[in-house]
Formats: structure tokens, sequence, C-alpha cells
């Protein structure tokens, strides 16, 4: 199984590939509309992220030593770029997602086409996923 | 004269850049408006050559300063028409203005008494009556809205009652664009003897007025939605109404004499003016202030009106394109959704091809509760903004609800 690093360095060269915002934005599109939606019993209001423009609903448990996680979001960008990151943090050893590296989403290009709140927003996802992968490896 | 949109264009810098490889076409007025080169200079000018503390000092910078902000208030007071500079009070911007007197009312509301917004308010100007009812058990009422995003006022005499202290309402509002029927709540309002304040926060840069015409109590104005500097705001009120209420905040520059057992308060305005002020700010806003008036009000109004209907036509041609709020009393702002769409997916690709617009509940929840709907996208026009922008608008939204659907 792909380690965390392998799965970045897919989604990295994944995005180079693409030269025009638009099919940078089409692909995250489709991974948005790639991704299960969160059956509604689990879109809660405590599954929340708070410090998002939009809504996104973030649900983890405890698999062994590895962490799962399933997200929903209402906008479609968002829900691509939850996909994403369930890409690469899904299934993975908890004490590795807490530890990860994040900085694959700058090359990416995301963070230049992301504004600060956004981008905190983005942040906050990142932040909630660590939060849950770290009090699983405790 | 015809109005020479190109010409004004160039006393705003800001706009003669690219985003993403685009040109910049900026929408988001309503959250806050670009700032002429005047305005610019007036601050850079008041930092080179007469920055000073005002009011206090003997020198000569001093007085320079004083004497500017001072010059200041007097152009806003001939601005709103008011009787006497001791009524303009500037504040941080609109919510400290709200605060002000809501906390102030705190010592004169009793808990038999209540307090009347409309359902068509930001945020600043509901927590703020929230809190006042609060610590004095008064009631909040409001004046509900209709479908059309109109305040409604069949019953407003049933609301607004001989308990009411205060009626506190948005000129325009920034979420919608309706302009208020300011008159009819005002006259019921001063009926039955309560106090009134309207938020211009959105009517400062589209409406003249004249606030002894509307004979209201308190009337305030943001600086940024006016071409000028952020943090400034104007609280306007009558002399009787704000000697009447006690200082929001202690400090300097609003007492006469301090003890340490105790102080009296200076006269107005300094009373509600506690600390240093804003001078490069207050400088600025003279600036904006005089750039607005050497267009004209009126002008900059005509244009945005056609610029709105103008987008509103536009846009309507585009498959599931909604308007939240068609009243028939609008102005310069455009709130939609478009169907199959989420307004901050709408956000993100058009900041791709270019245009900034707004998307969320533009702090004002209930409103959006009221539609039924998390947010909508908003495209406000200002004084510099063309029908060419609309265009570009228009194909980039096209573009972005087909890579949505």
């Amino acid at each position: 199984m792909a380690t965390i690093k392998e799965r970045q360095q897919v989604l990295i060269e994944e995005f180079e590939f693409f030269d025009e915002w638009m099919d940078k934005y089409n692909h995250i599109i489709e991974m948005g509309k790639s991704l299960d939606a969160l059956p509604k019993e689990k879109k809660k209001d405590d599954l929340l992220v708070q410090g998002c423009q939009s809504k996104v609903w973030l649900h983890a448990e405890k698999n062994g030593d590895n962490v799962l996680f399933q997200a929903d979001a209402d906008a479609i960008i968002a829900k691509g770029i939850v996909a994403m990151l369930i890409d690469v943090f899904n299934d993975q050893p908890a004490k590795e997602v807490a530890a990860a590296d994040h900085g694959f989403l700058e090359e990416i290009g995301l963070k230049d086409h992301l504004s600060p709140t956004r981008a905190n927003g983005l942040m906050s996802i990142i932040k909630q996923m660590k939060f849950y992968a770290l009090a699983f490896a405790g | 004269m015809s109005y020479d949109v190109q010409s004004i264009r160039q006393q705003f810098p800001i706009l003669n850049q690219e985003i993403q490889g685009r040109p910049l076409v900026y929408l988001d007025n309503a959250a806050t408006a670009q700032k002429p080169i005047t305005v610019i200079d007036a601050i850079s000018d008041y930092y080179l050559n007469y920055n000073a503390n005002v009011h206090r000092g003997v020198h000569t910078l001093s007085q320079r300063a004083t004497d500017a902000m001072e010059a200041v208030r007097e152009e806003v007071r001939a601005h709103i028409n008011a009787a006497e500079t001791a009524e303009i009070i500037f504040t941080r911007g609109i919510t400290d203005s709200i605060n002000t007197i809501a906390f102030g009312m705190g010592a004169v509301v009793s808990n038999n008494q209540n307090v009347v917004i409309t359902a068509i308010e930001h945020h600043s100007n509901i927590v703020p009556w929230q809190m006042l009812c609060q610590r004095t058990g008064a009631e909040l009422r409001h004046l509900p809205m209709n479908e059309h995003g109109e305040v409604v006022l069949d019953d407003i005499e049933d609301i607004i009652d001989e308990n009411t202290a205060m009626v506190a309402f948005n000129h325009i509002s920034n979420a919608l664009g309706t302009i208020n029927p300011v008159e009819a709540i005002l006259n019921r309002a001063q009926k039955v003897g309560a106090w009134t304040l309207v938020d211009g926060a959105q009517s400062g840069p589209h409406a003249r007025v004249d606030v002894r015409a509307w004979n209201v109590d308190f009337f305030t104005l943001s600086s940024h939605k006016m071409y000028g500097p952020t943090g400034l705001g104007v609280l306007y009120g009558k002399r009787k109404k704000l000697e009447a209420l006690p200082p929001y905040q202690g400090g300097g520059e609003m007492i006469a004499t301090v003890t340490l057992d105790g102080s009296t308060y200076a006269g107005l305005p300094h009373k509600f003016e506690a600390g240093t002020p804003h001078i490069e700010g207050i400088i600025g806003f003279g600036a904006a202030l005089k750039y607005i008036n050497e267009i004209g009000i009126e002008a900059i109004a005509a244009h945005e009106r056609e610029l709105l209907k103008y987008a509103t036509q536009e846009c309507s041609e585009i498959e599931g394109f909604r308007v939240i709020g068609d009243a028939k009393n609008k102005a310069s702002v455009l709130s939609f959704v478009v169907d199959g769409t989420h307004p901050y997916d709408l956000g993100v690709l058009l900041d791709q091809q270019g245009v900034a617009v707004r998307t969320g509940q533009h702090c004002t929840q209930p409103i959006m509760d009221a539609f039924c709907i998390d947010g909508t996208a908003r495209a406000s026009f200002a004084m510099y903004n063309t029908k060419k922008e609309i265009d570009i608008f228009k194909t980039a939204l096209e573009k972005a609800v087909t890579m949505l659907r």
C-alpha cells in the first residue's frame, strides 16, 4: 500500500499536467463529484469543520493502527479538496497522519489559488484530520 | 456634463491590475470600496508633513493636524446637514457607532420597554440591541420582510408602540440592496416618542442624507465604504440625545477633569471620543467626501442604478440564475444564487477569472434563513464600475456555472 508521501507524489504529478486554471479546477470538481457522499445521519453539526467558508463534514474512526476518514461538503470545490486530502490520508497509520507534512498542497499550486480565508479553511480541515489522528495514535 | 467613468477609473490606481492574468473586475464594493488617489495622497501628506497628536499640543504640527481633523468634522456636518459640528462623532466604524448608542441606552431603557429593528439588518445592527435587551430586560422586536426582501409595514402600529424605546434600522440592506421606507418608519417611531437610529453603512456612498429633514436622532456612516480609509466611522446624534447618554469608553480626550476619586466628562463631541483618534483616517475621509461631492452623489447613484439594471437583465439570461431580494426600491447590490451551484464555488471560479464578488451570508444570517438558503454570491457596484465589466462578469459566471454543472 502506498505511503502518504507516495500518494502525495501521485497528486503532484497529476496536477503538473495542467497548465490552465480551468483544467485544474475541472479536475478538483471531478474529484469532488466522485467522492462518496456522507450518509445523512453522519452529516451532523458536530462533525462540521469550523473556519470553512462552506460546510465541510469530517468523520474519522480508528481501524487498528490506522485512521479512516469520511467527509463531505456542500460546495463542490471544497468537496474536491477534501477528496484530495482523503486520498492522501485515509487508512494510513494514525501516527504518520499526525506527523505528515502538507507541503504537497503548495506544490500542487493550490495554495497560490486560494485566498487567505479559503486557505484557512483548508488548514482547518488538515488540522482537524491531524487532531483525530493524534487522538487515535495516543 | 456626462458621467465620465474612464476618467474616474484613472483616479483609482488599484483598479489597473491583473488578477490570475486577467484584468481585475472589482464587484465587492458593498464590503469595501477602493480609494481614489486623492485619499491616498491626503494620508501620505499627513505623515510626510504634519503628523502630530491632536487637540492637546501647543506646537505647530499639532495645530495643523487638529485643524485638518476638525475641518473634516465640519465637512461631515455639512454633508449630512447636521445642526452643529459637536454632533459629529468619529468612531471606529458603524459597529462602534451602534454599540456606543446601545451601550449608552442601558442607562435610559427599562424592562417594560422594547427595541425595534427590521428583519433585514446586518449583524452589527442586531447584536448590540440583543445585548442591550439582555442587560435591561427590554424586548427586541422586528419589522418582518416579504419574499422580495422588503420590510413589511402592515403591523407597524402594533410593533412600534408607546413602549418602544428605540427604532434602529438600515437605510439600505447590505445583503439585498433593498432601500428601506425610512420616512414611514421614522414617522411611526416619532409619533410614539421612540428614539431613532438609521444605519447608513450602505447608503453613504449612494445617497444624499439630510439628518434634519429626516429628524432622525442618530445616523451612522462608514468611511471605508465611502472610498475613505478603514477603521473610521461617523456617529451623528442630536445634541440633546447624546448629552442624555453616558460615555461608552473612558480614557484620554473624553474627560474635563480627573482626580483619583472621580472624573467629569468633556462636552460633545469629545465625550464619545476616548483616546487618540484615527487622525489619518479622518483626514483621508475628508478627501473621500470631497471626491464624492466633486463627482456628485446623485450622478454616482444614477450611474450605479444603470449598472444594477443592466447586470440584473444580463445575468437573468443565465439558466437557473435567481436574484435574492428583488425589492422595487433597490440600490447597487445584486445578490444571487444559481440553481445547482454553491455560492462558494461560484466565488472561487469567478476569482480565477479576475472577478471579485462576495459569497456567503454577508453577516445577515436571519435573511438567509428566511430565504432558506445558506448564502448568496453578491456583486455590488461603485462609481468606477462599467458595463463592460458587467459583460466580463456575466461571461465569467456562465463559464463557472458550466464547469460546476
